[in-house]
């Protein structure tokens, strides 16, 4: 027997994490990566509900998360990569909008 | 608690603690590197809970594929070797919105999971979550491929000198 509260909970702490770690980043490479952490910890939680409901759905909606995240990973380094070409600079908060 | 829930509590402690040393290391690689660190305990915590082939994928794309991206943009931007001081805002706003939700989030699973208990499922082999897949998820299995390609598409055309 096992208790699904213990992965619930470290994943809630990791999402939490995920939001301090997006909104306090700067850089853009590190808001990435506190997204990749977000990501995971929705992964953790579908994984888990499929040990509490006894079925797969949620095993299938986490591989589907995972390719979603490295489409995500692929275009945003892109981005980061032509903003640091444009500006030399890839602070968020430094990117002049207009 | 059984042996399984402790080792489940280790690995998630493993998980929260890099977690919480990649928001808040000055090395911008160290950063990258601590990712690994968490995505790995994340794999074993899917292993201990039966997800082997989630484990495996887990541990194939994130640790092989997606860090690997994220280190080569560090060294592309041209980050210092070293401690950086620029990285980070104000921690006040952040704390107070990232504390909020994860305890939040931790508070609400207590209250609704704390009592609950449940043998361990079935493995998760590559048998079974394929059978999921193509039986009950072609569709969005199909669509996510066409989504592969846009954004094989889209990061070419970003990358390109003369866009």
């Amino acid at each position: 027997m096992l208790q699904p509260v213990i992965p619930m909970v470290t994943a809630a702490f990791l999402f939490g994490i995920g939001v301090f770690g997006a909104l306090r980043r700067r850089n853009a490479v590190l808001v990435l990566l506190s997204v990749e952490l977000m990501l995971n910890a929705v992964n953790l939680i579908l994984v888990t509900s499929d040990v509490v409901r006894q079925q797969m759905t949620g095993q299938v909606f986490a591989l589907f998360i995972i390719v979603v995240a490295a489409a995500e990973v692929g275009v945003g380094l892109a981005l980061v990569l032509r903003l640091f070409r444009l500006r030399a600079n890839i602070n968020v908060d430094e990117v002049e909008l207009g | 608690m059984t042996g399984i829930d402790v080792m489940l509590a280790a690995v998630g402690l493993v998980a929260v603690g890099s977690a919480l040393a990649v928001v808040s290391t000055q090395h911008l690689v160290r950063a990258g590197l601590w990712l690994v660190v968490t995505l790995g305990a994340i794999a074993v915590e899917f292993l201990l809970l039966n997800a082997e082939f989630v484990a495996w994928v887990q541990i194939l794309i994130y640790v092989g594929a997606v860090v690997v991206l994220l280190l080569f943009a560090v060294m592309l931007t041209r980050a210092p070797i070293g401690p950086s001081t620029d990285l980070d805002r104000p921690i006040g706003p952040a704390m107070l919105i990232g504390a909020g939700s994860g305890l939040g989030l931790a508070g609400l699973f207590v209250w609704v999971f704390a009592d609950l208990r449940v043998k361990p499922p079935p493995a998760g082999s590559a048998e079974r979550v394929g059978a999921a897949i193509f039986g009950d998820w072609v569709l969005p299995f199909e669509v996510l491929s066409v989504l592969l390609l846009a954004a094989l598409v889209g990061a070419i055309v970003l990358s390109k000198k003369d866009a």
